[in-house]
């Protein structure tokens, strides 16, 4: 199996050989970042832009953790410190960055198709770190990555994803990624958080969160996105909380081992309690670990090799 | 002058003609239709159009010239250019421009450049309401003297339908038509169709209902103040099967589509192309076929362009920040022409829904060729085949999600007011 993608903008692209070459290569980096030097010369004198214009934590650190284990060279931009404060456009900032070489550009937009745009005209590989409501790949291939290292297997399981699935991009590209193996995957949350034709992507909508748990393998729970109006689609967050706040009481509908997922940042007490995000089945931090040796085997596949 | 027109087929719905007839023109008159008129007056002009269609003008009752305000993205004269480049002899221009056309002084201004630049006619249509803000009516009195043919807020709805009734009711006065432009905003606010594509690519989304219930709700006050009504670009199944249901009971309901609702469907989204990002937005596979059924079964009176050309900076820009709409003249006949050979239509079905249709529906004297009518006509093949080159626009706007497509039928020489305003490279000089 060879990639021969120039950029990673969504799961959707991507064939179930590409998604296990990643996981594959994924699970051959995850030894690095044990180890007391934690640093490979791969990308050295490789150079990686991550282009951040909505707040994140996790995804942007882990991607410059990735590429500095690496040994790649990373630069960050945010919103804030971008000239798209004095105006600039989005193409003209990404033509500007690429005449300084560099080999990726990790992109984060809240418009979907931005990543998209970028890739048709910048020679850098392009990646997307989450595009609006659209996707996030490497949450997704993070997301599977924990799934088949937990469980053992993808096949055959009941997946279910709770909450403000309209408005998520980590719901989208779980639904594409999970297509490709044959699992249940079911949908659960508000009516107004569910958009019509979700079962069109494979996926079985269930409004009712404690039919949705039943003997579920994996429960990813996903937050209201409040920066896509998420809070207008509801009543009150406390009635969200009552309706769709992952409890002990639904874990033990599910089954024996299943394992709680979330791809941060959490709302604990709104749509996860404590009891259940730090208890013995959540692999929330897990998640977190296992973004690093995804994001290198992402880095590794797109800029990595010699041509 | 005399200007014969030979050889050729000469198609008019408005009179139920499809038959091989020459057409004499004197000057900007039709002088006399019939069968081998016979050049004999010296120093006419004869235009062969032997194996080529002959037919009335086309009529848009739907373009934006974006004069005055916006010369950045067409003028009255290069939007009339693209217009009988494309068939077009009569154009509507929407209010949208800025100033708004709210007042006498603006109609005038329209019908003053359209008459010094304009290479067809112009009619402008005036805004329902000032500044197109929906509160309070425009000075519509004054601007039908200066030459408004229709009514329209295009671009939005009227929110307020007690101010939607005045402007239905006053509308009588004058006996000019009321286009509804249908969407309701609390329900819209996205930017692509909701539906199998927008659900893959995470963009806000129109619903059909943000077209649907503004459709029942126009209807419903046009009805009861017995006015007629227009509804314009009507892109949707839900639409149309109200508004078939309703022209059963009252008859003074039209609508029109535009050819990319029967052309191009949601999934022509998902590259982020933001030339296929237009108002109405294109929509379901089912809605296509709605729509082409209704213009089989004459639910659908009229083919409009929605014309609406943008500079290309404002396309070139992340999806959601692009700006609506689609540059049409050049290519909505073209477009159309697929109806007839999918056999949605027979050639004088389509070409009633661009000439005599729209011609009655603004109650002006074109559309159809008679001894004694303007000479507006255009000669066109529609076996000839070509491919769409934006560069090759006469519009300024480039942006439309037909560049690179493959199109049959092509409009060959165009003739306003008795003059020759275009001539395709194709047709020989005679």
């Amino acid at each position: 199996m060879n990639w021969d993608k120039k950029d990673l903008l969504g799961i959707k692209e991507l064939s179930k050989e590409e998604i296990l070459l990643v996981l594959d290569t994924a699970d051959s980096f995850k030894d690095i970042s044990k180890r007391e030097i934690k640093k490979v010369p791969t990308l050295r004198g490789k150079t990686v832009i991550t282009l951040f214009y909505e707040p994140s934590t996790r995804t942007r650190t882990s991607f410059e953790i990735a590429a500095k284990r690496l040994s790649a060279d990373t630069i960050n931009i945010s919103s804030g410190t971008s000239s798209s404060v004095k105006g600039e456009t989005l193409k003209d900032t990404a033509r500007n960055l690429e005449s300084m070489r560099p080999d990726a550009i990790v992109i984060r937009h809240s418009m979907p198709g931005a990543p998209h745009m970028l890739a048709k005209i910048l020679d850098s590989s392009v990646v997307n770190g989450g595009d609006g409501a659209h996707e996030h790949p490497t949450q997704a291939l993070l997301d599977l990555f924990t799934i088949r290292e937990k469980k053992g297997r993808i096949d055959g399981l009941k997946v279910v994803i709770i909450g403000d699935i309209a408005h998520s991009r980590v719901a989208r590209s779980n639904f594409f990624i999970l297509r490709h193996f044959n699992t249940e995957v079911v949908c659960s949350g508000p009516p107004t958080m569910i958009p019509p034709d979700i079962e069109s992507l494979g996926v079985k909508a269930e409004y009712d969160m404690n039919k949705a748990v039943r003997d579920a393998d994996v429960i990813m729970m996903l937050r209201i996105q409040k920066e896509r109006g998420g809070i207008s689609f509801i009543p009150s967050v406390k009635e969200y909380s009552t309706l769709y706040g992952l409890r002990k009481e639904h874990i033990e509908k599910a089954k024996k081992d299943v394992i709680i997922m979330h791809p941060g940042p959490m709302n604990r007490g709104i749509e996860i309690a404590d009891e259940v995000a730090d208890g013995p089945y959540s692999v929330i931090l897990d998640q977190v670990e296992n973004g690093v040796a995804v994001r290198m085997a992402i880095l590794y596949l797109l800029i990595g090799r010699e041509a | 002058m005399k200007t014969l027109i030979k050889g050729g087929r000469l198609v008019d719905p408005g009179r139920e003609i499809d038959a091989k007839l020459d057409i004499l023109l004197n000057g900007n008159i039709v002088e006399k239709i019939d069968k081998n008129i016979l050049d004999k007056g010296s120093g006419m002009r004869v235009i062969d159009a032997a194996g080529h269609i002959v037919a009335p003008g086309l009529i848009d009752v739907h373009a934006h010239l974006r004069e005055p305000g916006y010369e950045y993205k067409e003028t009255i004269r290069t939007g009339t250019m693209a217009a009988v480049k494309g068939g077009f002899t009569s154009v509507v221009c929407m209010a949208n421009t800025d100033p708004v056309n709210d007042n006498k002084s603006v109609t005038e201004y329209i019908v003053k450049t359209a008459r010094l630049e304009g290479a067809c006619r112009v009619f402008p249509c005036g805004a329902i309401s000032k500044g197109l803000k929906g509160e309070e009516l425009s000075d519509i009195g004054e601007m039908c003297e200066a030459g408004i043919v229709a009514l329209s807020d295009d671009g939005k709805s009227v929110k307020n339908a007690g101010l939607l009734r005045k402007a239905f009711e006053y509308s009588l006065l004058f006996r000019i038509p009321v286009i509804s432009h249908c969407e309701d905003d609390n329900l819209s606010g996205g930017f692509v169709h909701e539906g199998l594509a927008s659900v893959k690519s995470g963009l806000d989304a129109i619903p059909s209902i943000a077209e649907e219930v503004i459709v029942h709700r126009d209807i419903a006050v046009a009805r009861y103040v017995n006015a007629p009504i227009h509804l314009t670009h009507i892109s949707v199944q839900g639409s149309l099967e109200a508004i078939a249901a309703a022209k059963k009971g009252y008859g003074k309901i039209t609508c029109d589509t535009c050819p990319h609702y029967f052309s191009l469907i949601d999934e022509a989204t998902l590259g982020f192309d933001t030339n296929t990002k237009v108002n109405p937005p294109l929509r379901s596979r089912q809605d296509l076929d709605a729509v082409k059924e209704a213009l089989r079964n004459n639910t659908i009176d009229i083919i409009a362009t929605d014309h609406a050309p943008h500079e290309f900076t404002s396309k070139d820009v992340e999806f959601n920040l692009a700006t609506f709409g689609i540059s049409g003249l050049e290519t909505a006949f073209a477009l159309s022409l697929a109806l007839v050979r999918d056999g949605v239509l027979t050639l004088k079905e389509l070409l009633a829904k661009f000439t005599v249709n729209p011609a009655r529906l603004l109650n002006i004297p074109y559309g159809t060729l008679a001894q004694g009518s303007a000479a507006d006509l255009i000669i066109f093949n529609p076996a000839i085949e070509w491919t769409v080159d934006t560069e090759q626009f006469l519009s300024k706007g480039r942006n439309t999600p037909f560049r690179g497509w493959k199109l049959k039928g092509k409009n060959l020489l165009t003739i306003v007011d008795g003059k020759i305003v275009y001539r395709d490279p194709l047709f020989k000089k005679a």
